[in-house]
């Protein structure tokens, strides 16, 4: 068991963009811990990293993915590979297969890190409220996931490595689940990445007949109103308002969150924006990790009082 | 159709959370707990399966004494039984030995599906449910929006990233992890809460399973996160803090 292996995912356009933070994620693993790095790629997707060895994975039950036909394929691979650290971008596909892959080899698999720092492997705990940190034994495989935006593609040390073609025997019997193309449910009425100014709502709004109270500060400043996962599973708002892994990405010049707790699935779709505002009431909140302003309290009594003030500046 | 839920109790979505003096866990002496919200989904859709099709949802539940309280409500909305395995320290179990212990428990009821929420929401590892598949040799999906029986099998609606989805077909027995907003929850009726009050639940340790404590991974310790930001704090009245936010809006991002 020696030196890390990336697992990287590709995507409908080639490589997922979280793959490449993966990528630095490991280089900057090797460099610390004085061992080789190395990654998997599936299909054909183009990858340019100085990394000792790049398993080009391939073969015809590969080409949907599968959770039971990527689990049989990287349980070949390491095997063949022997590494000791196996990383993965913590993206919907490896929540699907990476715990199952772990559990082949008898280990937990760490999933979604923030970090890791002297053989300790920093995860969130309650949707960001806490951190942790986790040991896995001395000796063994260590499987980790890691969080978007956790490591910075921008830091990928750019190079070449040398190409390898693993073509694991497949047996079709294996894969059990059927796929069908990916689509999405219907065109997008709204564009939130256009808009200058978001304001969005999240849980702490309480009830939809609530939902007027931010309306007037979005018409107030110009804004789109966009939200959260629970107020459009709610149906309080339109899901293509929904801002987050599962919704859309936005960079507005400024975003401001009122009742948001800013989980991790919120945060990677928001966290661009120029000036970041959180209006909440709990000031552990983590959204208050990425703000620039915050203001502690009701959002029913801040809200309106800010539709006045704007109001007023505006004349 | 047989369908076993796997849920779990949490503590309650706004609670205020303190570090345990062990500094491994969290204070829980003056919380409240209730169902892990996709959880709480999870249970929703196999009891309109059940609605639809017919058959048996039996809950089940790892944890200690107070989890009966969850396992109540469950069986209050409608679930027919429950699988309470009372372990009063949890901790000493990694995610693959709780799974183990899990699967055993599922396994001796021959289940068709078997449904869990995607994730936690005080560890969110999300990964009880897969490796539960894994053990159990049961295909399995995650992050499910939508499940259709088709012929002997089922199609399910996956989510994908950036409002993407797919469906796919397997084959039953299979294990699938549900994504909140899947469905719309019930609530207990008064009859609910009456007629639970006489369903069945059984009681099993993990050492009635013959699963042994492991962990392969432990907790280091836990702790506050350190403000990666200089957030400014507008304080003062909701209305001083409104006119400080304007001004900034104003002559800083100059937006208004
Ligand atoms: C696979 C997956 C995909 C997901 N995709 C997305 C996604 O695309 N987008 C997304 O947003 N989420 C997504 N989620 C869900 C995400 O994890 C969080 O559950 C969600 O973002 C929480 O929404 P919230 O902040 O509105 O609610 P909560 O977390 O419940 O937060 C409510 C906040 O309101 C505050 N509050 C309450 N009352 C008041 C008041 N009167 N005044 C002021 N503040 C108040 C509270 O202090 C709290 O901070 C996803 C989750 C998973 C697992």
């Amino acid at each position: 068991m020696n030196g890390i292996l990336v697992v990287t995912e590709t995507g409908l356009n080639g490589l997922h963009k979280m793959s490449l933070e993966t990528v630095a994620a490991g280089q900057q693993l090797s460099r610390e811990l004085g061992q080789p790095v190395s990654a998997a790629v599936f299909l054909t997707a183009p990858l340019s990293a100085k990394l000792d060895r790049v398993y080009r994975v391939q073969h015809d039950l590969l080409s949907a993915y599968t959770a039971d036909g990527y689990t049989a394929a990287l349980e070949a691979l390491i095997h063949q590979a022997d590494p000791a650290v196996v990383l993965f971008p913590h993206t919907y596909q490896v929540r699907d297969f990476a715990p199952k892959l772990a559990t082949r080899f008898g280990q937990v698999l760490i999933s979604d890190i923030i970090g890791v720092h002297e053989g300790k492997w920093r995860r969130q705990l309650f949707q960001g409220k806490l951190n942790a940190d986790f040991l896995p034994q001395p000796g063994t495989r260590v499987f980790a996931s890691i969080q978007a935006g956790a490591f910075r593609a921008d830091q990928l040390e750019a190079g070449a490595a040398p190409e390898e073609i693993f073509s694991p025997a497949l047996d079709p019997s294996l894969l059990r689940q059927k796929p069908e193309p990916p689509f999405r449910e219907s065109a997008r009425a709204v564009d939130l990445s256009a808009a200058d100014v978001i304001v969005s709502v999240g849980r702490g709004i309480k009830e939809q007949d609530n939902i007027p109270v931010v309306e007037e500060l979005a018409k107030a400043l110009g804004a789109e109103l966009a939200a959260s996962r629970p107020i459009c599973d709610n149906g309080w708002l339109p899901m293509e308002r929904q801002v987050g892994s599962s919704g859309q990405t936005v960079a507005p010049k400024v975003y401001v969150a009122v009742g948001i707790s800013g989980a991790i699935q919120h945060l990677v779709g928001m966290k661009g924006s120029k000036t970041i505002v959180a209006i909440n009431k709990d000031p552990n909140a983590p959204i208050f990790e990425v703000a620039d302003y915050g203001i502690i309290g009701d959002l029913f009594e801040v809200v309106p009082a800010l539709v006045d003030e704007v109001k007023k500046a505006r004349g | 159709m047989k369908i076993i839920v796997a849920l779990k109790q949490v503590p309650a979505r706004d609670s205020q959370l303190k570090v345990a003096p062990s500094g491994k866990w969290i204070d829980e002496s003056d919380l409240t707990f209730e169902i892990n919200e996709p959880d709480a989904y999870a249970l929703e859709e196999a009891l309109q399966l059940k609605e639809k099709h017919g058959g048996e949802v039996i809950v089940l539940c790892a944890g200690p004494e107070r989890a009966a309280s969850s396992i109540r409500e469950a069986l209050a909305k409608g679930a027919d039984r429950a699988i309470h395995i009372e372990e009063d320290d949890l901790g000493a179990y990694d995610t693959l030995a709780l799974a183990r212990v899990l699967a055993k428990a599922a396994e001796t009821e021959k289940p068709d599906l078997v449904l869990t929420g995607l994730q936690s929401d005080d560890l969110g590892s999300g990964q009880t449910g897969v490796v539960m598949a894994e053990l159990m040799g049961l295909p399995h999906a995650t992050i499910i929006m939508q499940v259709e029986l088709a012929g002997a099998g089922l199609r399910v609606k996956r989510e994908l990233e950036d409002g993407w989805f797919q469906f796919a077909g397997m084959p039953l027995p299979a294990l699938l992890t549900i994504q909140s907003g899947i469905n719309k929850l019930r609530y207990a009726t008064l009859m609910g809460i009456k007629k639970a009050k006489s369903k069945e639940i059984r009681r099993l340790t993990a050492a009635d399973l013959g699963v042994p404590p492991r962990s392969t991974v432990t907790v280091a310790g836990i702790f506050a996160p350190p403000r990666m930001k200089q957030t400014q704090i507008l304080d003062g009245s909701p209305r001083e803090a409104a006119a400080k936010l304007v001004e900034k809006l104003k002559f800083e991002a100059r937006v208004i």
